[in-house]
C-alpha cells in the first residue's frame, strides 16, 4: 500500500443554477491574458449540449484519455508514444481555434472617434486570432440554456451514445423537459492522460497533494497533451506557445482556502476535501476490463482515512498529522463513499478523474410537479426515478459509463432525503420506512441533509494548509510575479542592511492568511499586522501603509530573529517585495 | 600555396565565431529564456496545411542532416574501408538525398506560403521568423542547387573538399584554401549554413535540441515532490531558500 493524498472536488448539480460567476472569476484570476482569450480553465455548459469545445466527449473523432488495447493493457487512445514522436510535426488530432471559438473584442473606439454622422456608430466585432473584422459564430457557451438545441443538441455526443438505448420520440420529448449545468474544471486525475503525453515531461503530478500542473519553463509546445485530456483541459496558449491548464488554485489551496471558483459559486455547490488514496493500485484499477466497473473501481482505491492501518501506512509514508485529520473530515470523501451520492464525470476515459459530481434530482422533481402530483413525496419520486428512462440513460452516460443502476440509487437517495426532510420541517412525524428504502438510516439522512444543504464555509471546504515550514518554497513552485523581472517593483532583493532586512514572507502567504482570517471571522477586526495596498480593505486603521518614522523604523530592522515576522520596512527599503516601502 | 588573409578571414575566423556564438547562444538561451524555448506551434491557427507541410519538411530536414553527418562528417577513407565504392556511395547520395530534399524544398515552400497568407499565423510570426526563414531557405536552395549542379555540370568531389575543411574546424587542422577552391555555390552555402548556425540560438529552431526522444522510456505520469524542486528556474536575487548554500 503506497497512501497518496489528492485534493478532490464535488459539485451538486442540484444546486448549480447556470450563472457562469465560478468561470468569470476563473478567468479574472487566470487567463484574462492575449494568448488564452479562448480558454476557460473553469467553464459551465448546459446539458443536453455539445459543450466545450465542441463535442469533446466524442472520443472516436478526439482520441483523448486511455482504452485498453487487444492484450488488455491500458494506452493511450491517441497511439503509441512512437507513433505520437512521429506525428509531433502536425499532430492529428489537436482542436482547431474554431473548435473552441474564436475570441473577439470589439472596436469601441469608432463610438468615440466616428464622425457626425446620421446613424449612431456601432462597435464592431474584431478577432483577437486574426485582428480583422468576424461574424460571432460561436462561443464557450453558445447553446446556453439550450439556445438552439433543435439543431445544436442533437450533435451532444452523450445524446448520440444513449440514442440507440432510448427511442426517437422520447429523445424530442426529453429535449423540452430535461435540462441541467455542468460546471467543469480539470479533473486532477489519478492517472492523468494528459501527463501521460507530454513528450517532454512537463506536466507533473504533485506529489503531495495531487494537483496536476505544467511546468512552464520545460514545456516545449509539442502540443500532445491537448490531444491527450479526453476532458480537453489543457489548452494551448498560442502566443506563447506553451500548454496551460487549471491549477486548482494551489496558491491559496496551500494556504487552507478553496480555489476561487468555489470561493465564488453562487449556489455554494462546490465541497473541497483530501481523498487518501493507494496509489499501486491505480493502474490496475483503470485498467479494469469493462467500461461499466470502472466507478466501483476507482472507489476501491480510495483509502478509508479512518482505518488504523491507512494511518499507520499514511503516516509511514510522510502525510502529515494534519492531512490525515483533515483526510477524516473530508466533505469529498463523505459524499463520496460514506453517503455514495457523488459519481466521477466520465469513468470510461480511464484517467480516473478527481472531480466528481452529484446528479441532479432536479429535472424528475419538475416533471413529476408538472403532472400535478406533490413532488416532495417519496413514492412518487421513487416512481418517476424508474419511469423516466431518459434523464436517467443520460445521467448514466455522463457518471457511469452508461450503467444506470448507480445514478438510480443516487436519485433515489436524494429523493428520500427530500421527503424526509420534508416531513421533519413540516414538524410530521419523520417516516423511516423512506430512509430504509435506500439502505440509510435516519440519522445518515440527517448528516447528508446537513452537509448537502447547510453546511458552512469550514463545513464544504477542509483544505489542510501545506506546511508552514514550506511555506516560503511553496509560494515560488511555479507562480512567478510579473513584477519580478530585474529592478522590477516586485523585485525581490537583499535591503540596504543585509540579508533579512526587510519583510521576507512571501506578500501572498501572508494575504491570504489575513484576508482568511477576515472572511471567516464574526466581526470586522481591524488587520492585525501590516497593511499594505493588496489587503487593505477600508476597514479600521492604515498602521504600516506608509512608512514609520525613520527613528522607529531603524530600531525595528535591527530586531534579530525577525526573519519572517512581517513588520514596517524602513524609508531607504524601497526595494522590498511589497514596493510600497515609498 | 599560402591563404590570404581574407580566405582566413571568411573560412578560419568567421566559422568559429559562428560555432562559438552557436554554443554560448544556447546556453546563455537556456539559462534565461526557458520560457521561450518553444516551437511557438501555429497549429492552432490552420491544420490543413500544416499538416503536409510540417511533416514533409521535417522528415526531409532531417534526412538531409544525416545526409551531411554521413557526407561531411565521416572521412572517404572509412566508406571505403568498409568496401562500399565511390560508384555505390555516389547513387545512395543522390538519390535518397535528391528525394529528401525535395521533400523539404516542397514541405519549406508550403511552411512559408502558409506564413504569409494564413493571416492568424502571418500576425503571429516575428521578425526573428522572417530573418530565419531567409536564411533557412536561401541555405537549402543553394544545397540543393549545388547537388544537382554538381552532378550534372562538371564534377565536384565536395568530400575531398568541403568535408576535409568542415572536420578541420573541429580538429584544428585548418584548410581555408580548400574552401577557396570549391565552386562558388559551395562557398554561399557554407558561409550562409555558419551564419544561420550563429543565428540560430536565437530563434524558434531551439526547439531541435529539444527533441523528445526520453518520451519513449520515461514512465507515463511524472510525479514530482513539492520541495524537492522548487519553480523550475533558479530564484529570484534575496528569494533563495534557507539552507539553498550559496549565501555569504
Ligand atoms: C529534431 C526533431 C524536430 C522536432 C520534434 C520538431 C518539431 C517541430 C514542431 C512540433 C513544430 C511546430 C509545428 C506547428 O505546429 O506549427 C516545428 C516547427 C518548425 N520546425 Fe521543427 N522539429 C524538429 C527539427 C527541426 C529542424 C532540424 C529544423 C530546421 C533546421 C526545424 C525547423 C522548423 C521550423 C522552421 C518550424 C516552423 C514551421 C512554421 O512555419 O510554422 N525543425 N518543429
Ligand atoms: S482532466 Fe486534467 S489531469 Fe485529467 S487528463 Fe485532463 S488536464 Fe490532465
Ligand atoms: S458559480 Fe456556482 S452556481 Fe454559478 S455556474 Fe458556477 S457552479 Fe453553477
Amino acid at each position: 500500500m503506497r497512501v497518496m493524498a489528492q485534493m478532490a472536488m464535488v459539485m451538486n448539480l442540484d444546486k448549480c443554477i447556470g450563472c457562469h460567476t465560478c468561470s468569470v472569476t476563473c478567468k479574472q484570476a487566470w487567463t484574462n491574458r492575449t494568448g488564452t482569450e479562448y480558454v476557460w480553465f473553469n467553464n459551465v455548459e448546459t446539458r443536453p449540449g455539445q459543450g466545450y469545445p465542441r463535442t469533446y466527449e466524442d472520443q472516436e473523432r478526439w482520441q483523448g484519455g486511455w482504452t485498453l488495447n487487444r492484450r488488455g493493457r491500458l494506452t493511450l487512445r491517441s497511439g503509441s508514444r512512437l507513433r505520437k514522436l512521429f506525428t509531433i510535426f502536425s499532430n492529428p488530432k489537436m482542436p482547431a481555434i474554431d473548435d473552441y471559438y474564436e475570441p473577439w473584442t470589439y472596436d469601441y473606439e469608432t463610438l468615440t472617434n466616428a464622425p457626425l454622422q446620421e446613424h449612431t456608430p456601432v462597435a464592431r466585432p474584431k478577432s483577437l486570432i486574426s485582428g480583422d473584422d468576424m461574424k460571432i459564430r460561436w462561443s464557450a457557451n453558445w447553446d446556453d440554456d439550450l439556445a438552439g438545441a433543435p439543431e445544436l443538441a442533437p450533435a451532444d455526443p452523450v445524446l448520440t451514445a444513449i440514442r440507440d438505448k432510448v427511442s426517437e420520440k422520447v429523445r424530442l420529448e426529453f429535449e423540452k423537459t430535461f435540462m441541467f449545468y455542468l460546471p467543469r474544471i480539470c479533473e486532477h486525475c489519478l492517472n492523468p492522460a494528459c501527463a501521460a503525453s507530454c513528450p517532454s515531461g512537463a506536466i507533473y503530478k504533485r506529489a503531495e497533494d495531487g494537483i496536476v500542473l505544467v511546468d512552464q519553463d520545460r514545456c516545449r509546445g509539442w502540443r500532445m497533451c491537448v490531444t491527450g485530456c479526453p476532458y480537453k483541459k489543457v489548452y494551448f496558449n498560442h502566443r506563447t506557445g506553451k500548454a496551460e491548464k487549471c491549477t486548482f488554485c494551489f496558491p491559496r489551496v496551500e494556504v487552507g482556502i478553496p480555489t476561487v471558483c468555489s470561493e465564488t459559486c453562487v449556489g455554494r455547490l462546490r465541497y473541497i476535501g483530501l481523498v487518501l488514496y493507494d496509489a499501486d493500485r491505480v493502474l490496475a484499477a483503470a485498467s479494469t476490463k469493462d467500461d461499466t466497473d470502472l466507478y466501483r473501481a476507482q472507489r476501491e482505491v480510495f483509502l478509508d482515512p479512518h482505518d488504523p492501518a491507512v494511518i499507520g501506512a499514511a503516516e509511514r509514508a510522510g502525510i502529515p498529522r494534519d492531512w490525515i485529520d483533515a483526510a477524516q473530515r473530508s466533505p469529498v470523501w463523505a459524499l463520496i463513499n460514506k453517503f455514495e451520492v457523488a459519481l466521477p464525470l466520465h469513468p470510461e476515459y480511464r484517467t480516473m478523474p478527481m472531480v466528481w459530481y452529484i446528479p441532479p434530482l432536479s429535472p424528475v422533481v419538475d416533471v413529476v410537479r408538472e403532472t400535478g402530483e406533490d413532488a416532495e413525496a417519496a413514492g412518487n419520486l421513487f416512481g418517476a426515478i424508474d419511469a423516466l428512462r431518459i434523464p436517467v440513460e443520460y445521467l448514466a452516460e455522463l457518471f457511469t459509463a452508461g450503467d444506470p443502476a448507480p445514478v438510480n440509487a443516487v436519485l433515489r437517495r436524494l429523493a428520500a432525503m427530500r421527503s424526509y426532510m420534508r416531513d421533519i420541517n413540516l414538524g410530521r412525524e419523520p417516516d423511516d420506512s423512506v430512509p430504509a428504502a435506500v439502505g440509510m438510516d435516519g440519522e445518515t439522512v440527517h448528516e447528508m441533509f446537513r452537509l448537502l444543504a447547510i453546511a458552512k464555509y469550514d463545513e464544504r471546504y477542509v483544505i489542510p494548509a501545506a506546511h508552514a515550514e514550506q511555506a516560503h518554497a511553496l509560494e515560488e513552485l511555479a507562480t512567478e510575479c510579473s513584477l519580478d523581472y530585474e529592478g522590477g517593483p516586485g523585485m525581490g532583493g537583499s535591503g540596504p542592511f543585509g540579508e533579512s532586512s526587510g519583510g521576507v514572507t512571501p506578500l501572498a502567504v501572508e494575504n491570504f492568511h489575513l484576508l482568511k482570517e477576515r472572511q471567516t471571522a464574526d466581526d470586522v477586526t481591524p488587520l492585525r499586522s501590516r497593511v499594505n495596498l493588496l489587503n487593505w480593505d477600508a476597514n479600521g486603521g492604515t498602521e504600516g501603509l506608509f512608512p514609520a518614522r525613520p527613528a522607529e523604523g531603524a530600531a525595528d530592522i535591527d530586531d534579530p530573529g525577525a526573519e519572517a515576522v512581517p513588520r514596517p520596512q524602513g524609508p531607504t527599503d524601497a526595494a522590498g517585495p511589497t514596493g510600497a516601502g515609498r | 600555396m599560402t591563404p590570404r588573409p581574407i580566405d582566413i578571414v571568411l573560412w578560419v575566423v568567421i566559422p568559429y565565431l559562428c560555432l562559438a556564438v552557436f554554443v554560448l547562444g544556447h546556453v546563455w538561451r537556456y539559462r534565461y529564456d526557458k520560457f521561450g524555448w518553444t516551437t511557438r506551434s501555429s497549429q492552432m491557427y490552420e491544420r490543413r496545411l500544416l499538416r503536409w507541410g510540417s511533416p514533409l519538411f521535417h522528415f526531409g530536414i532531417l534526412a538531409v542532416f544525416f545526409g551531411h553527418v554521413m557526407g561531411l562528417g565521416v572521412p572517404k577513407s572509412w566508406t571505403e574501408a568498409v568496401g562500399m565504392s565511390e560508384a555505390l556511395y555516389h547513387f545512395l547520395a543522390v538519390t535518397v538525398g535528391a528525394v529528401a530534399g525535395v521533400c523539404t524544398v516542397v514541405g519549406l515552400a508550403i511552411l512559408i506560403y502558409r506564413r504569409r497568407t494564413v493571416g492568424p499565423v502571418f500576425r503571429a510570426t516575428t521578425r526573428m521568423d522572417k530573418t530565419m526563414y531567409v536564411f533557412l531557405s536561401a541555405v537549402i536552395l543553394l544545397g540543393l542547387w549545388n547537388t544537382v549542379a554538381s552532378n550534372i555540370f562538371g564534377h565536384y568531389d565536395y568530400r575531398d573538399g568541403v568535408s576535409v575543411w568542415f572536420r578541420g574546424i573541429f580538429r584544428f587542422d585548418l584548410h581555408p584554401e580548400l574552401m577557396t577552391q570549391a565552386p562558388l555555390g559551395f562557398q554561399i552555402h557554407a558561409m550562409l549554413a555558419m551564419l544561420l548556425f550563429a543565428l540560430w540560438p536565437f530563434t524558434r529552431l531551439v526547439h531541435v535540441f529539444s527533441a523528445p526522444i526520453g518520451y519513449l522510456w520515461r514512465p507515463y505520469v511524472v510525479y514530482r515532490s513539492r520541495e524537492s524542486r522548487i519553480g523550475s528556474r533558479a530564484p529570484q536575487r534575496g528569494w533563495e531558500r534557507v539552507g539553498s548554500g550559496d549565501r555569504p
